[in-house]
């Protein structure tokens, strides 16, 4: 265990590193002069000149990407352009949003997934069965922009349950609370959870059929257990691994899909810190924001591989 | 239909075929898309850019069957040339991710060694790219267009076509056949184009779809953010967001490009599942 532990975090490391590596080269080293970008093609030379040396540019691109690592290793991630403000302090209040929002969608993405996809397995090629996985089939083919669009017409213009979008902010002197903030991530969490569900639902289905038919599960059954206590102590967990691989690629997706989503509902986390730093041609914010958003799908996949053979132990040793 | 009778088992492919319902229905799905955009090159209803500033926001009538948007352009033509869009990002995307894929899984699978290791590794790490991700920084640095939309699908389909074709062709690597091929004295790139390619190509097929699929959804997406097919160039996803902003004036405009969304991926991925069944039933016994 210690041995494939460490082996796995080597490969972390790794991974992170060269990630820096790609995002530096993209967003440092293609543009060709950063300040230039910054201050766009119509910009005085010596004003280009000037900031080019503000913003250390000057120094050799080699140079400049290990300041960058110290700097991701210390917290300290330079100033924001455009905001004038530490980049950690404007990434850390929108990561108070982003951060919820995701693990909310994941919650409600994993129970969602486990109930509909158990329920079909269990009643496998009946209606109930037929009926969960056309549902899934569907969900699987919706945007999850478009449902949310379609959930703020539902529930913020028709019924005016929620508000079409916005965030009060966690704290009461902000103007709202954990009760008005929670209440404002219900729909984006929702429009992501949904589209999410249907493809773990799947999963589920065909990971706790598979298992159905293994020699134990007969065992257990011929032992005298009932069939709803066999699958609950013997199908779901080995059903599991299955399952908590795709939950760790779906983490990815989840993220890219909170950038999109709170663009919709016009919630003031990481994803709208990207979109308006790009417009803002804040490169800083970019780097940072996009070398953030990797390590995280990243960090999410080492979990996962990890949680993976801690569930079954059959999987240390294995390469795949 | 020369080809049909090529291939093996041709015939009984389509009997099988016509009585897979999702494949039926997919199929037809996926004509329909292909149709749309065919057609907007020979017709639309109404010229799909023309600005009509007397007939903003009208509701669906006999002149214009799914109404006008906020510039009194007729929804229907946008939807069909539309239809371009995404077609044309799904085939290139899936076109760069295949090509690349295949080419890094086949030498992968044949040369083995600290070749497959470096081309694996290589697969794993773009994973932490989402196309999203990659879209977000091209389009900071080169700005937003349907190109890098296109671009950062493409790499971030790499890795999946790359897995699949070395998983899947390392085990016909592992066949009888293939012994018997090297011992008559065939090198690996005769072995790969001769055995490998035609066994792995069906795996592959029903992969293309799917990601075909996906790359409609993620077209859309980065169209809606701004980030893909500009304007005036009509496509489905920035025809959400435009709507998005009317929902109390014109609910009806946020309706239909979603529906044009999810009527092709789900078609798509209806013809996936199909074909996979159907090319491969030793699968379809399984599910």
């Amino acid at each position: 265990m210690t041995l494939f532990f460490f082996q796995r975090l080597l490969t972390l490391l790794a991974t992170l590193l060269g990630a820096s590596l790609v995002v530096f080269a993209v967003l440092e080293v293609l543009p060709g002069n950063a300040a230039q970008v910054l201050l766009g093609p119509d910009a005085a030379p010596e004003a280009v000149a000037a900031l080019a040396e503000q913003l250390g540019l000057n120094q050799a691109a080699p140079l400049r990407y290990v300041q960058w690592l110290g700097g991701l290793l210390s917290g300290d991630l330079g100033m924001s352009h455009a905001y004038s403000a530490p980049v950690w302090d404007l990434i850390a209040e929108r990561l108070a949003l982003t951060v919820p929002l995701a693990l909310l969608a994941m919650l409600l993405t994993v129970l969602l997934a486990l109930l509909a996809g158990v329920y079909a397995a269990s009643h496998h090629q009946r209606f109930g069965d037929w009926g969960v996985m056309t549902l899934a089939q569907l969900g699987i083919a919706i945007p999850n922009f478009w449902l949310a669009i379609l959930l703020i017409f539902l529930f913020s213009v028709k019924l005016q349950w929620f508000s079409a979008g916005g965030f009060p902010g966690w704290s009461a002197e902000q103007g709202g609370g954990i009760g008005p903030a929670l209440q404002a991530l219900v729909l984006p969490a929702l429009a992501l959870a949904l589209v999410q569900a249907a493809i773990l639902a799947r999963i589920t289905r065909s990971a706790v059929l598979d298992v159905l038919r293994e020699d134990f599960v007969r065992t257990a059954r011929a032992k005298g257990l009932s069939p709803r206590a066999a699958l609950w102590r013997h199908v779901l967990r080995n059903a599991m691994t299955a399952v908590i691989t795709v939950m760790g690629l779906q983490f990815a997706n989840l993220l890219a899909g909170t950038i999109v989503v709170e663009n919709v509902f016009y919630l003031p986390g990481l994803g709208r810190l990207i979109f308006q730093s790009i417009a803002n041609r804040d490169l800083v914010v970019v780097r940072n924001c996009v070398m953030l958003l990797a390590a995280l799908v990243v960090l999410v996949n080492f979990v996962v591989d990890v949680l993976y053979a801690v569930i079954d132990p059959r999987v240390q040793g294995v390469r795949t | 239909m020369k080809l049909l009778e090529r291939w093996p088992a041709g015939g009984l492919f389509w009997q099988r075929a016509r009585q897979h319902t999702s494949f039926v229905l997919g199929a037809l799905l996926t004509l329909l898309l292909l149709a749309s955009a065919l057609l907007s090159l020979v017709w639309t209803p109404w010229p799909a850019l023309d600005i009509q500033m007397d007939a903003v926001l009208q509701p669906p009538d006999a002149r214009h069957w799914l109404g006008t948007d906020a510039y009194g352009r007729d929804v229907l033509s946008q939807l069909l040339v539309g239809a371009r869009a995404s077609i044309a990002v799904g085939v290139i995307a899936v076109g760069i991710g295949l090509g690349v894929g295949l080419a890094l899984g086949l030498l992968a699978a044949a040369l083995g060694g600290w070749v497959e290791e470096l081309a694996m590794r290589l697969a794993d790490f773009t994973f932490a790219f989402p196309a999203l991700l990659l879209a977000i920084m091209l389009t900071a640095v080169y700005g937003p267009g349907m190109v890098n939309a296109i671009v950062a699908i493409g790499i971030f389909y790499i890795p999946t076509f790359a897995r699949l074709t070395r998983a899947s062709a390392r085990a016909i690597w592992a066949r009888e056949y293939v012994l018997a091929a090297r011992a008559c004295g065939k090198g690996r790139w005769r072995i790969t184009v001769e055995h490998v390619l035609p066994n792995i190509a069906s795996v592959l097929i029903v992969q293309a779809t799917i990601q075909f699929a996906l790359a409609i959804l993620a077209e859309a997406a980065l169209s809606y953010l701004g980030l893909g097919t500009q304007p005036p160039q009509p496509s489905w996803g920035r025809m959400l967001a435009e709507a998005q902003s009317l929902m109390f004036q014109a609910p009806l405009l946020a309706l239909w490009p979603g529906l044009a969304i999810v009527l092709a991926v789900l078609g798509l991925n209806l013809l996936g599942d199909g074909l996979r069944d159907l090319l491969d039933p030793r699968l379809a016994r399984q599910r």
